[in-house]
Order: structure tokens, then sequence, then C-alpha cells
């Protein structure tokens, strides 16, 4: 391809940052230094050079690790390595906050100050944190950083090689400046999973289970899922999940058995995606199950791929739990070691392997199709449905996409049978549900429970409200605000359904009495600014007038017109978007001002 | 792709051509420079200046000696297979790597991808025809297609892209040494014989001079007067000094133009004439012989005429009235003359926004490949067999010596156009003037920089021009335009020694040397 | 093979592979379309298109969609008004559509009144990029239809110049780093002003007419012919005013160039005027 580079070259550093992921150029056409002699009559191209792309956004992380940056010499490298035309590579680079564009690369801490957080003085939190800083380094706020359960959170990047990149919960200022400096954070809090080993399944293995040691996640039942899997086969699997009427835990709550069988029946080559991108503000769940039990997930991937015959599985891991994709990076090697990834050799021979691909800051590559182009290395914008991914998605090829949550219930489903794991829960909601606990609640934590549990009794279980319960947020900031009257709700698929809501990734979040719910909804609405990709008009316009109409409301400048219009925007946005986020983005607004929750502030 | 740049020289062409290529398509590409089109290769062999013979030559040894070759195919509709066959014996890969610089490895993966491919295209322009050897260099890669049996079939062929907007148009209009309108034999009485009752007068039986034969004329003195229509000989041809002496030597010259060209300003008696794509009608032909309208936009400038009237108010001195016939008139009548033009009324060419050659009556829908008879199961209807032509490389005339150590070779850039008579008008961002591009190792050989005037000399004479480093060549080649001929006048630098087939001199390969100017 | 769906109650017949929006016009209905390109893949990006599909929970933009056996399409309902008004609202409230063809008649159409998001709503308002004497490009009149990307890209020049950059309401079109189109490794095809669909891409000329307030569309004249240049023969329109050329276009149903021309057929009649 006949690319065209600015003039701006690279430093030795961005050289070997780069070279670290893509291994050493050959070719003086490449970007080898050095002219061979064969370089002056022969060159390689054409779509074997491009098909290097989906190492874009690792390799532009890379560059971001070792100088805090994507500088125009970095780009221009990583273009001519991989055959990339600048103008795009700088395209996506700028679609991701956390890559630093064409500025100095400098630590930076991101401090969380969304909904969860909110309730506990992030403004002073920031205030000592811009005090307290060095020059040099950066303090900027965040969309959730799936620590809710701490009360506030940052993520600190500080670059190097290798870069530090911690989390930080709960943050206090000196922890978080400590943290700017490269030292690593004082010993996290406890694993926040209240409830007794007894009463959980999923998280059964959370904080018994050593999350480095494979030896020790064979002693807690380990791979012996896997064991009967490769026993029973794929046509066997597949039947199980769907006897199992598993439904998805990613948000969409689509029942997985239906997507095994039709990735299955696809030709192939297929992929496997686990989505681990957990973003939708209130949420922490997958964290716990990445960090505390990052060897079932391989497991539960590696039966997803001998079940739909994939030979590559992609986990999507959230470029903000630098915990979790350490855990997971090491977890990959010791399966690949002992034979249960690569070629894995059990009973039957078959071929399989995972990729963790770190995402960049962007919630919406949660989204599945958001997160096909991130891979592929694209920008991370939805595609419109049809096709659906079962039948081309990753590389245009069928693909399974399933949340962490769904893929480790296979585990048991595998285990105990379909039929018999679904003897838990309700007729149409199968198995247990994590739920995520957090702001006004005594105790926060991931806690589990059979579907068929009330609102109220989940609250009660978590230790009940701290306040006077005003409306409990369910689902996140793509869910909506149910009334204290509404407690006997069930919080299962149909039961939200009935009620009007959606139980999404599992928020359950509390306000109390007293709380600024204009900033609330206010920050909601900011959310969605920041983060719809801004492809299709409906979303990328609408959310701007919504959140002006909402600022108009919450400053008392107009009230019914406002919420008038906002209803009116907000039916644009669910019929006209492109996906989930455009559709879901005026739920939670709308559900308080339907609760009469906002003030004027 | 073979010696052609057509990303740059032919960028809508290469739209398609890119459409197959996300498809999935292969792309190799033969030329010295790592071009804008080579770099979209999958392949690119860069081979030395005018080697192309050898590597088509080995391409074909191996593709027989691999039994890759489509033998059904060359028995039935192809002559001369033994022979070709065995004048391809001493082209091994090993040889032909010796005189190209490609490794025989990458020679014999092209031989074998071109083979094995389902279909497949050889596409060249003047990187091919711009050499003493070019009749040759195409009859090379003719005989591959017919090796491999790539002609005659959709997807399959041999396209040579026309580097102006109707040369093949030109040659459809019998503006060719030897041939009558719709490529009929002068030397043929019976076709002869049509053209003369409809014009009402005799056709010289015999056939004419190409360019390079008339300027051998000049100087021979056997050619007084010239006629010049839309061409700029004084700066265009290779050597160019020793051309416009030439010119210069002749009694009388009439030069008809938009521009007063170069040429122009050295003729007795100009004709200012009309744009004809935009200030006259007509028709052009294009490279897949696609005949098309061209049509009246604006009106010409000052006396300006366009080129009919011209010729008909000269006509009418010359004692002879032929009024003023419209373009479609005229048309008509060639349609009554040429059988390959005869379907394309204006009305069709119109609806149908162009038909390609042959177009035998109106209700022919015109033909998008030609040779398709080479398959015809019936032997009457595929007709007389292509045969085979094998041919023996040579190597450039003009020899790289101690003296004249480095190649010089020319071509187009993406926004400039032949001599830049039309293309000089307008602002292009792009464009930065002539330069002598050079290879960074040569450069600092030299001790110059980016930016630095150096004298370029060859044997014929000498231009100043600044470096400029660029990727996409090595040690020992150069490269320049001919866009800039005020300028740099690049053509005095160029041989003329031409092709005795098709008059075509070797404007790619000169030996030069470069000096610092300073 | 054809199919056969039904819209607004009639049943069409279309081939297949065609889109509901081919059958839209095949039954004679004018749909707003703003990123759809005849000769570009679409992106269905805009959401001015959008219909109702029996079955389908959202509703679905024409233009990208391939027509079903049985479909059932509806046009003209509540929703789909409602959605095509709020999305050309959403534009026509940030985004200066003055000079963009057809739009005006849609506003008018669905009953949009831009104003009532209020006097201090955001646009996308900036000033103009001139940085050469071919074309300018005006973002405060861009959509983000992703069509000049596409022209410039994939669909047709694969030069890949322009990119879209930054995400939400920030996103623009973009060279990297945003350098002046001089330097970065646009070709000056002016693909992009071929398919721009609101003005925001313009010919020097055109614009420079435009603020001296010369250009005058109903003096105008279009012809069309081929280009002088190299042997592909591309087709040209010539627009030309006061015996000037003003700007080319190439149409986009012609076999040779879909509709896309290189820098010479584009800029190079300087020659001539
Ligand atoms: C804006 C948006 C963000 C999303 N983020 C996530 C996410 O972080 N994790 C996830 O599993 N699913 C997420 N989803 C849902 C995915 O698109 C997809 O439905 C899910 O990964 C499928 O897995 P499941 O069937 O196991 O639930 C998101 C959807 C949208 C619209
Ligand atoms: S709905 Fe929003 S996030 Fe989804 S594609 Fe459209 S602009 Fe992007
Ligand atoms: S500049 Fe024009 S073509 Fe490009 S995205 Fe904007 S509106 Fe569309
Ligand atoms: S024209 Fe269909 S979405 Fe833009």
């Amino acid at each position: 391809m006949d690319i065209q580079l600015l003039a701006d070259r690279p430093t030795a550093e961005e050289r070997a940052a780069v070279d670290e992921v893509l291994g050493p150029p050959v070719s003086s056409w490449d970007g080898a230094r050095q002219r061979r002699p064969v370089d002056e009559h022969v060159a390689f191209g054409g779509s074997a050079a491009r098909a290097g792309r989906h190492l874009l956004l690792p390799a532009l992380h890379a560059l971001q690790d070792a100088i805090g940056a994507v500088s125009r010499g970095g780009l221009n490298y990583i273009c001519e390595r991989l055959t990339i035309p600048p103008a795009e590579a700088y395209g996506v680079a700028a679609f991701y906050h956390l890559l630093t564009v064409d500025a100095p690369g400098t630590p930076v801490a991101y401090v969380c100050d969304d909904i969860a957080c909110r309730g506990a003085g992030v403004a002073d939190l920031l205030g000592e944190l811009d005090a307290g800083r060095e020059d040099g380094t950066r303090i900027e706020t965040s969309p959730c950083l799936g620590q809710c359960h701490a009360g506030s959170a940052a993520y600190v990047h500080r670059p190097g090689v290798p870069a530090h990149r911690v989390g930080v919960a709960p943050a206090s200022a000196p922890g978080v400046l400590g943290a700017l400096r490269g030292n690593a954070p004082a010993q996290a809090g406890a694993i926040p999973v209240p409830q007794p080993v007894t009463d959980r399944r999923v998280l059964r293995r959370v904080g018994a289970v050593d999350p480095a040691s494979l030896d020790s996640y064979r002693e807690h039942g380990g791979y012996a899922a896997l064991a009967w899997a490769v026993e029973r086969g794929p046509e066997e699997i597949v039947a199980e999940v769907e006897a199992s009427r598993l439904m998805g835990r990613g948000g969409a709550a689509f029942p997985a058995g239906v997507k095994w069988r039709a990735v299955a029946g696809q030709p192939g080559p297929r992929y496997v995606i686990c989505n681990a991108d957990e973003s939708e503000p209130g949420t922490f769940k997958d964290r716990v199950l990445l960090e505390y039990d990052p060897f079932a997930v391989i497991e539960a991937m590696t039966i997803a791929g001998l079940a739909v015959g994939a030979a590559t599985g992609y986990l999507y891991i959230r470029g903000e739990y630098p915990l979790a994709e350490e855990r997971l990076r090491a977890a990959l090697d010791q399966a690949r070691h002992a034979g249960l990834l690569g070629p894995v050799s059990m009973s039957g021979m078959f071929d399989f392997d995972i990729e963790i691909r770190r995402g960049g800051g962007a919630y919406i590559c949660g989204e599945e199709t958001a997160l096909f182009n991130s891979i592929e290395g694209y920008r991370g914008e939805p595609r419109q449905k049809p096709p659906f991914p079962t039948e081309a998605g990753l590389f245009s090829r069928p693909t399974l996409v399933n949340n962490v949550e769904t893929l480790v219930n296979v585990l048991d489903i595998v285990s105990e049978g379909g039929a018999a794991y679904a003897a838990t829960g309700t007729e149409s909601s199968t198995g247990t549900k994590l739920f995520c606990l957090s702001r006004d609640i005594a105790t926060p934590g991931v806690y589990e429970f059979p579907f068929g549990i009330t609102l109220g009794d989940v609250l009660e279980a978590a230790g009940g409200v701290t306040g006077e319960l005003a409306a409990v947020l369910v689902g996140g900031a793509a869910g909506s605000f149910i009334g204290p009257d509404r407690l006997d709700t069930p919080l299962t698929f149909e039961g939200a359904r009935a009620a009007g809501i959606s139980l999404g990734s599992g928020v359950v979040m509390p306000f109390a009495v007293g709380t600024d719910f204009a900033d609330i909804t206010r920050r909601i609405a900011a959310f969605f600014e920041e983060e719809t990709c801004g492809q299709c008009v409906p979303c990328r316009v609408g959310v701007v007038r919504q959140g002006e109409a909402l600022g108009r409301l919450t400053t008392g400048r107009s009230r019914t017109d406002e919420v008038a219009l906002i209803d009116d925007i907000a039916r644009a946005m669910r019929d006209a978007s492109i996906c989930g986020l455009g559709h879901t983005a005026s739920g939670a607004i709308q559900s308080a001002i339907a609760l009469d929750l906002i003030g004027v502030s | 792709m073979w010696g052609s740049n057509a990303r740059e020289a032919h960028p809508i062409f290469f739209h398609h051509l890119l459409k197959g290529v996300h498809n999935g398509a292969r792309l190799y590409a033969v030329d010295p420079r790592r071009t804008a089109s080579a770099a979209w290769a999958d392949v690119w062999l860069g081979i030395d200046v005018g080697a192309d013979i050898a590597v088509a030559n080995a391409v074909g040894r191996e593709i027989i000696a691999h039994d890759l070759h489509n033998a059904e195919f060359i028995a039935r509709a192809t002559t001369g297979f033994e022979a070709y066959a065995a004048a391809m014996q001493p082209y091994t890969l090993d040889y032909a790597e010796q005189i190209s610089g490609v490794p025989a490895e990458v020679i014999g993966g092209l031989a074998r991808d071109y083979a094995t491919a389902g279909t497949a295209q050889l596409c060249w322009t003047l990187g091919i025809t711009e050499h003493r050897s070019a009749t040759d260099n195409v009859l090379a890669l003719i005989n591959l297609a017919l090796l491999t049996g790539h002609v005659g079939r959709w997807g399959s062929g041999l396209v040579p892209i026309r580097g102006q907007n109707n040369v093949q148009g030109g040659g459809d209009m019998g503006a060719l040494p030897d041939k009558l309108p719709g490529f009929q034999s002068v030397e043929d009485d019976e076709l002869r014989g049509k053209f003369e009752a409809q014009w009402g007068a005799p056709v010289p039986p015999d056939k004419g001079w190409h360019l390079s034969l008339m300027f051998e004329a000049m100087d021979r003195g056997d050619l007084r007067a010239l006629y010049i229509i839309g061409e700029n000989p004084a700066q265009a041809e290779a050597d160019a000094a020793h051309a416009r002496e030439r010119l210069a030597g002749l009694d009388f010259m009439v030069v008809q133009d938009i521009f007063l060209t170069r040429t122009a300003q050295m003729a007795d008696v100009v004709f200012p004439a009309a744009a004809a794509w935009a200030e006259t009608e007509g028709t052009v032909t294009n490279s897949e012989r696609r005949v098309q309208r061209v049509r009246k936009a604006l009106d010409p400038p000052g006396e300006a005429r366009d080129d009919i009237a011209i010729v008909s108010a000269l006509a009418k001195r010359m004692g002879h009235d032929w009024g003023y016939p419209t373009a479609e008139e005229l048309w008509d009548e060639l349609r009554s003359l040429s059988p390959m033009h005869a379907g394309m009324s204006y009305r069709r060419l119109e609806a149908l926004r162009g038909l390609q050659w042959p177009c035998r009556d109106e209700e022919d829908p015109g033909s998008p490949f030609l040779h398709g008879r080479l398959w015809a199961e019936d032997p009457a209807e595929r007709g007389r067999p292509a045969p085979f032509t094998p041919v023996e490389w040579i190597p450039p005339a003009d020899e790289l010596t101690t003296e004249y150590p480095l190649r010089l070779t020319t071509g187009r850039r993406l926004d400039s156009y032949n001599t830049g008579v039309q293309s000089g008008g307008y602002s292009s961002p792009r464009r930065h003037g002539e330069s002598l591009d050079l290879d960074p190792e040569d450069a600092a050989a030299l001790g110059v920089e980016d930016g630095d005037r150096v004298r370029v000399i060859s044997r014929r004479g000498s231009v100043e021009a600044p470096v400029r480093l660029v990727r996409g060549l090595r040690p020992g080649l150069a490269f320049m335009t001919p866009h800039f001929p005020d300028d740099v006048d690049v053509n005095s630098l160029t041989i003329d020694v031409w092709d005795p087939k098709s008059g075509t001199a070797e404007f790619k390969a000169t030996a030069v040397r470069v000096e610092k100017v300073g | 093979m054809t199919i056969e769906l039904r819209i607004d109650g009639v049943p069409i017949e279309v081939e297949d592979g065609a889109t509901v929006l081919d059958a839209l016009q095949l039954a004679g209905l004018d749909t707003p379309t703003l990123c759809y390109g005849p000769n570009l893949t679409p992106v269905n990006a805009c959401r001015v298109c959008m219909v109702e599909v029996e079955g389908s929970r959202t509703l679905v933009p024409a233009c990208s969609r391939p027509a079903e056996p049985d479909m059932v399409v509806s046009t003209n309902t509540d929703r789909v008004r409602h959605s095509r008004r709020l999305v050309l609202e959403f534009l026509a409230s940030s985004v200066d559509l003055s000079v963009a063809p057809g739009v005006g008649a849609w506003l008018d159409e669905y009953g949009a009144e831009p104003s009532r998001f209020g006097a201090d709503r955001a646009t996308v308002g900036q000033p103009v990029k001139v940085q050469d004497d071919l074309y300018i490009r005006d973002y405060a009149k861009c959509i983000l239809c992703y069509k000049c990307v596409e022209a410039c890209g994939v669909d047709a020049q694969n030069t890949f110049a322009i990119s879209v950059a930054g995400r939400g309401f920030e996103a623009t079109i973009s060279t990297e780093f945003d350098v002046a189109l001089p330097d970065s490794a646009c070709v000056y095809c002016g693909n992009c002003i071929g398919v721009c669909p609101t003005g925001a891409l313009m010919f020097k000329t055109e614009f420079d007419m435009r603020e001296n307030g010369t250009w005058d569309e109903d003096r105008q004249t279009v012809t069309e012919t081929i280009c002088s240049f190299c042997g592909v023969g591309c087709s040209l329109e010539l627009f030309v005013q006061d015996n000037r050329i003003v700007k080319v276009l190439s149409p986009l149903d012609h076999d040779v160039t879909d509709g896309h021309l290189c820098i010479k057929g584009r800029f190079g009649w300087e020659h001539i005027q």
C-alpha cells in the first residue's frame, strides 16, 4: 500500500516498544533500519502485509506504556510496520481515552468521579490531588472504574519499560500520589465478596483459590469441566448449554445456547470472544472473577472454543483493569505450559489458544460489534445488525461473544448437566446471578443469589440501605431508577421486564434520601456524552441535546418543555440509533424524572 | 503490472485494479522502482532497467519446466510452441537473476502464481514500450499469456494501458503510417478502394513513415514540410536538442495546437485550435477501446476554431469545398467505412455512455474483451491461431560505464502530464517542480543532500535540477520526469535509439553521471 | 431471482441483493438520505432514511438493509416521521446546512424546528480550512456522514488521507495529527468533494464565488465530456458559468469512473480558462 508517512522518525525507545509487540522488522521496506541487498530488488507487501492490522491497538498501547503518549514518530513507525495509513491509525488512537495523542507523555491518574464514588467526597480528593501532584503529572477524572465497593478509586499509569499501571481503591490522595511516583499501591482491601462461601456458586472459588496457581485451581475442581467436555464432544456441550437455558449476563440477556448452536453451525474459521470490558457504571463483578478466579474464565473459554469449533479466542479486557490483566496473562502462560491451551492434549486433541486484547478506555467497546472493530484495529464503532455476530462477527467470521460471568456459569453446566443447572432459579431465569452493590448500602460488594430474589431482599442481604431509601438504580447508567415502593420486584429477567426495567449487568445501587439527583442524572448524561462513539446522528447529537435539556431542567431555567423535549429525544435515540448505547442512554434520566427525583440544584 | 505506475499515471484504472485486490486478487509488480503502484503489490520485483525480456522468458521457461502451461489451449489455438520452448531454454531463473537482480525464487514464484491463477492479467505501459526492444518486450508478455491461456477470457488478458486520452482513437482513425481508419491496411487494394470510392480521390497505396522515420527523413532532406496537429515534438522527443535542430531545418512547418507550444513557436504558420475535449464535439477512444463522446462546454478563446473547421477551411483554400461537416456527419462516414465502428451511432454512444469496439451493427453490445475466438470450439470461428514469437533479451543501448555510472529512467507523476502543456495550468499542492530523484546512498556518495542542485550529464546533453531523496529507488538508479521541459529539459539527456518495429525511442534507459553544482 | 416485499401495503418486487432503499425508490417513494451514496458502501450513520420493519424492535436504515422476502415495511408511520424529524433537527441544530442540497425541503416536510433546542445549544461551528488553491474544508457544515472518508479510502481512492478522529460530538474528519492537507497523504483527487452531501467540501472556485456573491446556479450549464489526460477515458461533468469552468464532477453511474476522478481530471482545466 502506498502509504505516506509524516517526516517524524521514531526514537530508539519507540522502536523498541513497538518491536516488543510486533517482533523486529525484517525488510527495510517494513521499517528495518538496515537495507539488505535483497531489499533493493524485492519487497513483499499486499494483503499479507496488511493482515497485521489487529495488532494496531496493542502496538499503540506499547507506545503509550513506554513513553506515555502516541507520538508522531512512534505512530509513523507502527504504520510502516503494519502498513496502515497514518490518518487511520491516528483516527483509531484518538478514539481511546487512555491513549495520549500527540502530547508529551506524563504519569497520569484517572480518578473516578462517577455516580458511586460521587457520594464520597470526590471533589475533595481531586482538590487534594491537584494541590499535591508533582509537575509533569496529570490528574484526570474518569467514568466508573469498576471499584465501586471501595467508594473511591483511581487508575494510575506511569510510563516506562515496563509501565507502572495500578488501580488504587479506595483512593486516598497520598496513595494516588505515591502511585504516580511509581510506588506499589498499598495492600488492596478485602476481596469484595461478603457472602459466606457456602452461599456462593459462581463465586465459590473467589478468595479460596490462589489465582496465581494452576495447581491450586485444580485442587478446587478446576479443569474437571473441560475433561468432561472433551470426553463428550461439541454436540453434547452445546446441548447441555441449551438445556441449561442460561441467559447472557452481559446486559442483553440473550439465551447462550441459541448463540452457541448458531456459531457451531456456521462454516469456519470461527472465533470465541470473552467480553471482559466491564465498564457499565456500578459494575465490578467480572473484575472480581477475573482477578480472583482467572483460570475459570480460561477454562470456560476453552470449552466454548471446543464446543463451537474455534481455534482462537480473544479475551478483551478493560484497560483500567491492570491486576486482572496481569493475573490472566500469568494464568494463560501456565495453562499453555500444562498443555491446556495451544494444542490442548487431554483425552482428545484440539487446538485452542487465547489472546488478550487490552481496551483503550472506551465504554462502547463492550458492545460486541464495536469490540470486533476494536480488535481488528479500527475505531470502536458498533456495526449495524444484521448481520449478527454468529454469522459475521470478528474478521467477518462467525463469532461467539459471551460475558465473563456467562462463561463461568458454563463450567457448572457442563459438570452438572444443563437440566440440573436449570433447577436453580426460575423458569425463564435459571441459575444464580451476580449483583454489584455499592453506594448507600451497608456492605457493598458482589453478591450471588439464585434468580427469584426480590430487590428488597438483595438490599437486605447486603446489610440494608444506609439512610432512608430514595431510589435504586438497577442496571447501571444504561438501566433505570426504581422507587422504594417497588422493592418487591423480583430481580429476574422476566420480573425486570414486567417492571419495565432491565437487570443489565447486575448493578443494584441504592441512593438515600438527600442525594442530589440533579447532579447524579447530569453525571449520567455526561457519561453518555463522553462515551458515545459518535457514529450515528441520533446518539451523537441526541446525548448532547439531552444533556443540555437536563442542564436547563436541573438549574431551574424551564421545566415542562424540557421534559417533553427529553422524551422526544429519547424516543428518537431508542428508535433510530445503531446500538444499545443510544437505545438506553435516556432510560435512567427518564425514570428519574418520572419518579420526580430531580430537584433543582 | 509490468512497467506501469498506473497508481499515478492512470489513477482511475488503478481504482478498478484495487477492487480486485480487495476481493483477494494477488498483485505482482515488475518495475525497476518500487512505485506507488508497486507498493500495493503482494510482491514487487525490482528488476534492473531493461531486464524485462530476460525475466519474462525465465517465467515462460519456469512455467514449461513445471508443466504448468495450458497444453490444451496451446495445441488448439496457437502455433510455434515447440520453437518457443526451445528458445527459452537458456533463460534459467539464475540467468534472469543475473540480469535483473531479482532473486531466482521470486521470479519462480511469479511464474507459478501466474500460471496457476484462475484468471490473470498482464498490464503494462511505457515501462515496457519505451525501450529499443519495445515490440519484443510486448511479444515476451504475449507469449506468457498464450502459454497459460490467460487471454480471450473474461478476467484474463493482456492490458496495455494507453497514455493519452485518445491515442487509441488516433490509431482507430488511421493516424498510423500503414493503416486507414478501422485498422484497414492501405496496402490492401480492395480496402483502399472502398475509401477512394467514398472520398472520390486516390489514396497513396504505400505505407508512410512513423515519427522516428520522419525525423530520419528530415536528416536526409527527404522530408521538407510538416503539418503538426496537437503534438509538441520540440520537447517531447528523445534527444530533444537534436529533434529541435531537425525541425528548424525544415522548409515549412505548420502547427495546429491549443497553445503556442515550443514547437508552435518554431512554426511558419500556427492555427490556433479549440480544445477538443471541452470546446468541440466529437469522440475519443480510451484504453479499453471504449468510444465516448466529447462535447462542447465552452466557447474557444479568440480566433481559435475547432479542428474540423480548420481542416475544412484549409481544404477550401486548396480548392476542395467540403462545406463544414458536423462531427456527427464525419463520424457517420467513418461508420460506413470502418466495420468495427459500424454499430456506434451517436444516439447509442450517448445512451450507453460509450461502446467498446468491435461493434458491428446497432444490435451489437460491443466487446468488453478481444480474442475470445481463440477459445471457440469451431475451428472456423477460432480462425488463425495465435503465434508464439520467441524473443531474445538485449541490454539497453546507452551503456553504463565508469564515466556514466547511473541509470536514469523517466516516467510520470500523479499531478502532471507529459510536457506539462495542459497540466502546468493549475496549481497542484503536490507539485514540486522537476528534480533528480536519487537513492539516499547515491546522494551520500555524491555528497549531496535533499534540495541541493546538481548537474545531470548524459552522452548527449546535460541539465541542472535539485536532488530529491526518495524511497523506491536503489543505488545506481535515478528518476526524472518530462513534465517541466521549460525548466529542466530532461529529454536533452535521453537517447533517440528506437525500436525498429514500433519507432518508439528508449526513454526509459539513459546513462548519466551526476555532479554537484557550486 | 426476485424478492417480493410490501411497502406501505403495496407489494414490490426487487432483485435479490437489493436494499430496502432500492425498493422504496422502485415504489416511487422519496426517501431522505445523507450518508448513502450509490457509489459507496452504506455506513448507515446519518439515520434519516429509517423505516419501520415488522418484527424489528427498532427502526431500520433503508439504505443498508437488504430486502427480504415478505418483509413488511412502513414509511409513513408516526414513529418513522418522528425519527426523521428528530434526526433532521439534530443535524440542523448543530451543523450549517445552508448549502446542503435537498435538506431544506426535508426540514419542511418533517416539520423540523431546530431552534427548540435552545439558543445556546452546542454546534460544530469552526473556522473554514483553506490550505491550498484547489478546495476548502468547512467542517462547520460537516454532518460526519463518512462519505469523504470512504471515497478517500477503500471505496475509491484508497489513499486514506482522512479519517474520523476523536469521538462523540467532538469527532471530526481529520488528517493524521490534523496536519494541513498539503502535508498529509492527500493526493487531491477531490473525490471527497464529489460525495460530500452538505457543501462542507467545496471547490475553491465555488467557495470564492460564493464569498463574492457571484455563484449563480441558474446561470450554469453542465456538460458531460471526457477528460483530456490519460487513456482511461473518465467522464467529466463540467459546470460552466459565464464561459468558465467552475467545478468538475463525474457521473456516479458511469462504468469507467463510478463518479471518481484524479487530480488531473478534477482540477486540471485551468489551461483552457
Ligand atoms: C454500550 C454497550 C456496552 C456493553 N458493554 C459490555 C461489557 O462491558 N461487557 C459485556 O459482557 N457486555 C457488554 N455489552 C453487551 C454486549 O454487546 C454483548 O451483548 C455481550 O457481551 C454478550 O454476552 P452475553 O450473551 O454473555 O451477555 C455492552 C453492550 C452495549 C450496548
Ligand atoms: S448509538 Fe451511539 S454509541 Fe451506538 S453506534 Fe450510534 S453513536 Fe455510536
Ligand atoms: S466533510 Fe462532507 S462528506 Fe465528509 S463527513 Fe463531513 S459531510 Fe460527510
Ligand atoms: S442514508 Fe441511510 S443511514 Fe444515512
